[in-house]
């Protein structure tokens, strides 16, 4: 039933991708955006990790496509005018290979042939253990992170006056 | 009423799938018994009924996006208050001395977003 259900999920967030990357709407490819993220929360979900799932819905779907849109709504380009390709396709498709090799040599090397027994579901209370006694440094830098953001924003919006 | 983990989230699902029929099927109903009559005025944007003047696109000013990331870096604290709020009266002061500095950092930024004067709306 999982699998069946994963299968499907995976299926509809791999279709949403190609959608996403191939449309030529820079709007709808945040609505495709947007399924690939909710495809992701439901598979947060059956892996029994509910609290990430419904940050997921939060932060990414909630905040993240927001954010997004405002910047797609800054810049001048028209919807569904193909004037805003910046003609660096060789480039943008080595550099998201080096990524994805990178990325999966690592999840390769870190988890070969390791299986995970989802027994009971991860709750919110393990997950603050965690954060609040032994990622206590990394917690601290995610508010450091924020900050450089916020700071690198303001800076950006003040220089246009 | 299924119970359990996956039976409640099977529940959710179900009404989800609800949701989505019932409106496929109104709209696809309205589809298939209502009269068509195609005229280019009816794909005219409605404008109180004034025909529209230059498109649809425009660009926004950076303020938007700069209240659109300050959502998202509170949005950010508040998810880490979740877990904190459940484990606080277990580890205690250490928990709140971790909170107050993360809170502290970033009301560092808001302070210096006030100080800049990008939160007044000109």
């Amino acid at each position: 039933m999982q699998q069946v259900v994963f299968g499907i999920v995976a299926a509809l967030i791999v279709f949403a991708a190609v959608r996403l990357v191939t449309t030529r709407n820079l709007v709808h490819g945040a609505l495709y955006l947007l399924a690939v993220l909710a495809g992701a929360a439901i598979l947060f979900l059956l892996f029994l990790a509910e609290f990430v799932a419904w940050v997921q819905v939060l932060v990414y779907i909630g905040a993240v496509v927001v954010l997004l849109l405002f910047g797609l709504m800054l810049t001048r380009a028209p919807i569904g005018n193909m004037a805003l390709d910046s003609q660096t396709r060789p480039l943008a498709a080595v550099v998201s290979l080096a990524i994805f090799g990178i990325t999966s040599t690592i999840v390769w090397k870190t988890f070969k042939g390791q299986t995970v027994h989802f027994s009971k579901p991860n709750t919110v209370d393990t997950l603050g253990r965690a954060i609040f006694s032994q990622y206590v440094l990394p917690f601290e830098i995610v508010s450091v992170v924020l900050l450089a953001a916020l700071v690198g924003a303001v800076v950006l919006a003040r220089k246009e006056e | 009423m299924p119970k359990g983990y996956f039976g409640e989230y099977l529940t959710l699902a179900f009404f989800a799938g609800m949701m989505l029929l019932l409106v496929a099927g109104t709209l696809g109903l309205n589809k298939l018994v209502s009269p068509k009559v195609h005229r280019d005025e009816k794909y005219l944007t409605y404008e109180c009924g004034v025909d529209p003047v230059g498109g649809g696109w425009s660009q926004t000013q950076i303020r938007y996006y700069l209240f659109g990331l300050l959502f998202v870096v509170f949005d950010v604290e508040a998810v880490f208050l979740f877990p904190w709020a459940v484990v606080f009266d277990k580890l205690g002061t250490a928990a709140f001395v971790e909170m107050v500095i993360f809170i502290g950092i970033l009301a560092l930024g808001l302070a210096y977003a006030w100080r800049k004067k990008v939160l007044e709306w000109l």
